[in-house]
């Protein structure tokens, strides 16, 4: 001990296993002998790059929220929902958890990610920690999983070829943008936000 | 380096949150304070604190909700001349009898096979580290993951109701209403993510065998 800084220290989440770290190639992964997870990645994507996909992102999830997702027809009938009306739907039909439970996941925390992801990335930008750099980074560590956009794309598809049997269905832009958004949110899964840490300069002020 | 060391024996931890190391023995100068990483002042502990006990409440509570979830209908389909009433498990024949078959396995998984593995899954990791069993471990570690990674997929069915009631919505024609049991099942998707999270996989190597 002692001859080694924390900084140049690893140490695997899912067994506490200690390890030196290692500069890694372009493609390369990390993985832990003992347990076989993975302890880090190699980033391709720079600040810059993560910041123009975040934007993207942000633009096709708005696209998302405002259009209608699918329409029914029934006998000229046309009945069409947004994801706000769905939510809606929920609450008046005495189904208040899940509609809280939609507005979270699919609502109020993915934008919550993205608003703070690109308050954080515009700053480390030039290298430096946003204001509230610590309470953002904390929190987005903490909303991590309960985002759950690409699970809602699924239900989306099974729910129009449920519908599909008794209706006509058209699928309306919603549906488009969710698409999107889902791709978008696979490539931010190999994101580990925690590079902010090493790659900002201490001093906020 | 033959065996790698851990965290623990070094008189280190690691953060949860950020994934500083720390020196654990910063604690002895100020006795009565917990530990806190100096980076982003999240509390350290050496392991998640009460870690088995918080996800077997959590565990078996999610297990009673998972019941009723199951037995009460999830979504009634009312039209001109009847009233149909869906479970989880009718929901997915009518998929695979109507000509979805491979919809139906995706749906059958997402809601019957994930919730119990991860039933079965955390049940039996929990036995085997509180026995600090040194069986399978590396299978048990990869087992853990696969829980973690897959656990919020069950919401599926939740939003497919949702859905479903928010746009089938022709007056008396035809109509889709919520019934409890997509309640429950939310809750019940809920709480085991919650129990998942707050299991700790470090447990799995704290046992008395070392067998690298």
């Amino acid at each position: 001990m002692g001859q080694a800084s924390p900084a140049s220290l690893l140490i695997c989440e899912h067994c506490d296993t200690v390890y030196r770290r290692r500069a890694l190639e372009c493609g390369e992964v990390a993985c832990c002998p003992r347990c076989r997870a993975v302890l880090e990645r190699h980033h391709r994507l720079g600040v810059n790059s993560l910041l123009a996909l975040l934007l993207t992102a942000m633009i096709v999830f708005v696209q998302a929220n405002i259009w209608p997702i699918v329409t029914l027809g029934l006998n000229g009938q046309y009945s069409a929902t947004t994801l706000w009306g769905m939510i809606i739907t929920m609450w008046q039909q005495q189904a208040q958890v899940v509609a809280v439970l939609a507005a979270c996941t699919l609502f109020f925390f993915p934008m919550a990610k993205m608003l703070m992801m690109g308050w954080l990335l515009w700053f480390a930008r030039r290298g430096r920690r946003a204001p509230g750099f610590v309470p953002l980074m904390v929190g987005l560590h903490r909303i991590g999983p309960w985002t759950m956009s690409e699970v809602f794309v699924l239900g989306a598809l099974v729910a129009i070829v449920k519908a599909h049997v008794y209706f006509e269905v058209i699928a309306d832009p919603g549906i488009y943008a969710y698409a999107v958004l889902t791709l978008l949110i696979t490539i931010f899964s190999g994101v580990d936000l925690r590079l902010l840490w090493d790659e900002t300069a201490e001093s906020p002020t | 380096m033959s065996v790698p060391a851990r965290a623990d024996e070094l008189g280190l931890i690691g953060c949860p949150v950020c994934g500083l190391v720390c020196r654990s023995d910063q604690r002895l100068d100020a006795a009565a304070t917990a530990l806190a990483c100096p980076r982003c002042n999240t509390t350290l502990t050496r392991r998640k604190p009460d870690s088995c006990r918080r996800t077997w409440a959590l565990l078996i509570a999610a297990f009673f909700l998972y019941i009723p979830a199951n037995l009460l209908p999830i979504m009634r389909t009312a039209s001109l001349n009847d009233i149909d009433d869906n479970t989880i498990i009718s929901g997915v024949v009518e998929l695979w009898v109507k000509g979805s078959p491979d919809l139906a396995i995706i749906v059958f998984t997402a809601s019957i096979v994930v919730p119990m593995l991860k039933f079965l899954a955390l049940g039996m990791l929990l036995v085997t580290s509180q026995r600090g069993s040194g069986w399978a471990r590396v299978q048990r570690a990869k087992l853990y993951r696969l829980v973690e990674l897959i656990g919020y997929w069950s919401m599926l069915d939740v939003f497919v109701v949702a859905l479903l009631t928010a746009l089938v919505r022709f007056s008396v024609l035809s109509r889709v209403e919520p019934l409890p049991g997509v309640i429950f099942f939310g809750l019940t998707v809920v709480l085991t993510m919650f129990a998942s999270m707050s299991f700790d996989p470090r447990l799995i190597w704290d046992g008395r065998d070392t067998d690298d």
